[in-house]
């Protein structure tokens, strides 16, 4: 049993990279990132519910800037995102997932956006 | 002309493959975390194409409510919260398993299924209203985006209850042995990248619906 341990932790120790993403962050870790992440949300609820921003699309921008600095507080103190876990690898399917997402939302709402105004005039007008 | 049976010597020799001959000792599940990680990043697809569907039919609603008129952004608050404290809980648990603490870690587990308990409870007590007052997903193509996407969270959150379950079980078993915090961690993962998941769905869905 005892071998078999040894045997385990050698082979960790030749793959350094293993070891580097098991390691967790800290209680001040945690707690910062909470703490953020309690900010990050208060801040557009209390926009957005209070009516703080006069103009609807400066309330939205305002609210989606405040989403993706939480899901980097996120990424970065929960998920222990960081360039050198698993040797990059983590941080490559990342980016690649973030650029799928991208085309995936904006091809979307771009393509039927003009679907709409093109082919149905009148229900587009009767949306507005 | 000499070049060809110098590179036949070659070939004789030292053959040519196309796979890794020398072939490693690998730690048990040192790939586990990669893999998973590229599980949820598949996951975050299948979301990607729920907000994709919400965006397009968010804004047809076939004569029935709309966003502003039967959300209730107190209730979302509390449920962001909800999951914000699982979050931190689970974290804590992380750490008691790395001190190699179980009975710490366990209770951390059972706060942080517990506010799961409550998150859900307050989504289905939610969708429970809606569709008694007939903003069910059948009302209009807004609302059948919104309950599959948010539905859809809600399942993996039952998932990710019922792992947390299964793990603690398994725990108190066999005790905090190197395949149980390789499985813990991996829920780890998951339930943070829930809660990531979260933070798109208020955003777009509740807090820009009330705005629009």
């Amino acid at each position: 049993m005892s071998d078999l341990h040894a045997n385990t932790h050698d082979a960790h120790a030749d793959h350094g990279s293993h070891d580097d993403h098991a390691a967790h962050g800290t209680r001040g870790s945690y707690l910062k990132g909470f703490f953020l992440s309690v900010i990050l949300t208060a801040i557009p609820f209390w926009a957005v519910m209070t009516g703080a921003f006069k103009d609807p699309s400066t309330a939205a921008l305002v609210v989606m800037v405040f989403a993706v600095a939480q899901i980097v507080v996120h990424m970065i103190y929960f998920l222990h995102m960081s360039g050198k876990s698993e040797g990059g690898w983590t941080m490559m399917a990342l980016i690649f997932t973030i650029i799928l997402v991208v085309i995936t939302l904006s091809g979307s709402i771009w393509v039927m956006y003009h679907m709409n105004t093109n082919m149905m005039p009148m229900q587009a007008a009767a949306d507005m | 002309m000499s070049a060809i049976p110098m590179k036949d010597g070659l070939n004789e020799t030292e053959k040519v493959s196309f796979y890794d001959i020398d072939e490693h000792e690998h730690p048990d599940g040192g790939s586990t975390m990669l893999g998973f990680w590229m599980y949820l990043m598949s996951d975050c697809l299948i979301f990607a194409v729920l907000f994709a569907a919400y965006a397009v039919l968010g804004n047809s609603y076939a004569g029935g409510p709309s966003p502003k008129e039967i959300f209730e952004l107190p209730l979302v608050a509390v449920n962001t919260a909800m999951l914000l404290f699982s979050s931190i809980t689970y974290g804590f648990a992380m750490l008691s398993m790395e001190e190699g603490r179980q009975r710490v870690m366990q209770m951390w587990l059972v706060f942080t299924g517990l506010f799961g308990l409550a998150f859900l409870s307050i989504e289905m007590y939610e969708f429970a209203t809606l569709i008694h007052e007939g903003a069910g997903p059948t009302r209009s193509a807004f609302l059948s985006s919104f309950f599959t996407l948010v539905g859809t969270h809600g399942l993996h959150v039952t998932m990710g209850l019922i792992w947390l379950v299964t793990l603690m079980v398994q725990v108190q078993k066999h005790g905090l042995i190197a395949a149980n915090k390789r499985r813990l961690m991996c829920l780890s993962m998951f339930w943070h990248f829930l809660d990531v998941i979260w933070i798109g769905v208020f955003t777009f869905v509740y807090l820009m619906g009330t705005l629009r």
